[in-house]
């Protein structure tokens, strides 16, 4: 399917016209729960990008270089999440032990990633559509980039409505997800953009 | 089919052992912090393997903080107070905290690590919350449809005067499945090792049922404990003690205890009762009276038996509450009310709000 696109039209599509979130609803969960504050929100972003980015590379030659010669395509599922969970718990190790700084703007959020569903299926994607390597992983960082943009824009906007007079049924996370359903639907409007899904 | 099989578990190993090694090597030489103290609530000390969250350390020690998002900080409900110096609120944790609780060093258990040694404050509650097996030692009517338990816990409980344990009941007759059930503690808690609760007959009440007709002396049982808000605040604030029936249980615990402390605060106690064959403890009550010029007994009778003799209060407790009140005047106050929820809000909304007590300085109990 992605046979022969140029990996940087892949990552404009991924960041974009189907983004993880909002064309996919991927990631959902910490979608909703971490928008609150725009500064918590771009963190979030940050890791979800790094680790998208990183994990689309290693799953994918874990992928071709492990699990297909030995005609095991079927058990990507569970070899993709441990990866993912055993990368980034490395990684949070590593940041929280070297650079308090970093950890306090990256490492802190690894954690609440590492059963990210937006991860997973960003990796999965990569898969299914044959992607090569370098389109692996700059779909990885563009779905990881679309996240993180639209998740920073609905911080954005809840950070608005804090002063705005909202009926209390709906106040919290009624108002969140129609102003997500929103979102989704002016995304639509980038589909015309980029060729491909 | 059996090679391929073969090849699955290897390769399926294979993989997680490489990065399992990988992980605990790492966790042995970068996430290495040593054993390292934690020091809960100035009384329990823990020694334990640094580098794990706060959480889970705790869990690992039987200590269990709420958390509905199992550690994904989402749901703000394992907040603990941390009083040494581990480095600025992390930014997942400061959407859950108020400006207070930042400054009073509250953290998200689930977000922090512990990496040395570590003072910690958690709800005195979730420390004493255990398990108890306790046995029936004594089971006695204190009036026709309230009956005093008294219970021999195999190990000391804490608690403090006005929480409450729940009580799990076995399956008898046509209930299959054990049922649980809160009762306030009517004893004191000084008294550790046996406590007594009293326990109404409701029609139809599973447990209640049980406890009346079915319970044995020296019947065995398991008891949860203890929790609830529903203690006596600090302040010197007038005490305004409201129950109805077997809502006076945690506010007999409260008195006893202030005998033990001495009772400094002017404190009225409101018990209300239909009839002269509702009113329990009065004996106790009245030797408090006498005892302590700072402590009156106000029990009021909506409707006293025709052939009693009865010389007290009588009206609906809403209205003698409301008449004290208003005889003594414009004062501060502090409200204890338990009872059935038809009670404690009639008591609230027309009476306690009108004599201007403070929504902060009312505490309720309400029985389902």
């Amino acid at each position: 399917m992605g046979v022969g696109l140029n990996p940087f039209v892949i990552m404009i599509a991924a960041a974009l016209t189907s983004n993880m979130i909002l064309s996919n609803f991927l990631g959902m969960c910490s979608f909703i729960a971490v928008s609150r504050d725009l500064k918590t929100a771009n963190g979030l972003g940050l890791a979800v990008t790094f680790v998208l980015t990183f994990t689309s590379v290693l799953n994918h030659f874990v992928y071709y270089y492990v699990l297909v010669p030995l005609g095991l395509e079927y058990l990507r599922f569970i070899v993709f999440i441990v990866v993912i969970a055993a990368f980034v718990q490395l990684l949070e190790m590593v940041i929280d032990r070297f650079s308090p700084a970093l950890y306090i703007s990256l490492g802190i959020f690894l954690p609440l990633i590492t059963v990210n569903c937006a991860i997973l299926g960003g990796v999965l994607f990569m898969i299914i559509r044959d992607y090569s390597a370098m389109q692996g992983l700059l779909f990885g960082f563009g779905s990881g980039a679309g996240w993180w943009l639209a998740i920073i824009a609905l911080a954005a906007i809840r950070g608005r409505l804090r002063e705005k007079d909202i009926p209390p049924q709906l106040n919290g996370t009624g108002i969140t997800l129609i102003i997500i359903g929103i979102m989704a639907m002016a995304f639509i409007g980038f589909s015309g953009m980029v060729p491909v899904r | 089919m059996i090679a391929e099989v073969m090849v699955t578990i290897v390769v399926i190993s294979g993989i997680a052992a490489v990065l399992s090694a990988l992980l605990n090597l790492s966790d042995a030489l970068v996430n290495n912090y040593g054993r390292v103290k934690v020091t809960i609530n100035k009384k329990r000390e823990i020694e334990v393997d640094g580098g794990a969250t706060l959480l889970s350390t705790l869990a690992s020690e039987k200590i269990f903080v709420p958390s509905a998002c199992g550690g994904k900080g989402s749901c703000g409900l394992c907040k603990v107070r941390v009083l040494t110096d581990i480095g600025p609120v992390f930014p997942t944790e400061i959407t859950y905290l108020n400006k207070e609780e930042a400054e009073s060093g509250v953290r998200l258990s689930c977000q922090i690590k512990v990496k040395k040694d570590t003072n910690i404050e958690i709800p005195e509650e979730l420390f004493n919350i255990g398990e108890f097996k306790a046995r029936v030692i004594s089971l006695c009517d204190v009036t026709y449809d309230i009956k005093e338990l008294n219970l021999m816990l195999e190990k000391d409980i804490e608690f403090k005067a006005g929480q409450y344990v729940q009580l799990i009941v076995p399956p008898y007759d046509k209930i299959r499945e054990s049922t649980m059930r809160a009762y306030s503690i009517s004893s004191p808690p000084f008294q550790r090792k046996v406590i007594q609760l009293l326990v109404r007959l409701v029609p139809n009440g599973a447990a209640t049922t049980y406890i009346h007709k079915h319970m044995k002396k020296d019947e065995q049982l398991t008891i949860l404990g203890s929790f609830g808000e529903f203690y006596l605040r600090e302040s010197s604030a007038d005490i305004i003690f409201v129950a109805g029936g077997s809502g006076m249980a945690p506010i007999k615990s409260i008195v006893q205890e202030m005998l033990r402390t001495g009772i400094e605060r002017e404190t009225y106690f409101f018990f209300g009762a239909r009839g002269v064959a509702d009113l329990m403890y009065t004996e106790l009550f009245r030797r408090v009276e006498a005892d302590h010029e700072h402590f009156h007994y106000v029990p009021a009778l909506s409707a006293p038996e025709e052939d009693s003799d009865w010389k007290g209060d009588t009206g609906l407790i809403t209205d003698v509450l409301d008449s004290y009140l208003t005889r003594q005047g414009d004062r501060e106050r502090e409200a204890y009310l338990c009872g059935s929820p038809g009670m404690i809000e009639a008591c609230v909304n027309s009476v306690l709000k009108k004599h201007g007590v403070q929504e902060d300085m009312i505490f309720f109990d309400k029985f389902g």
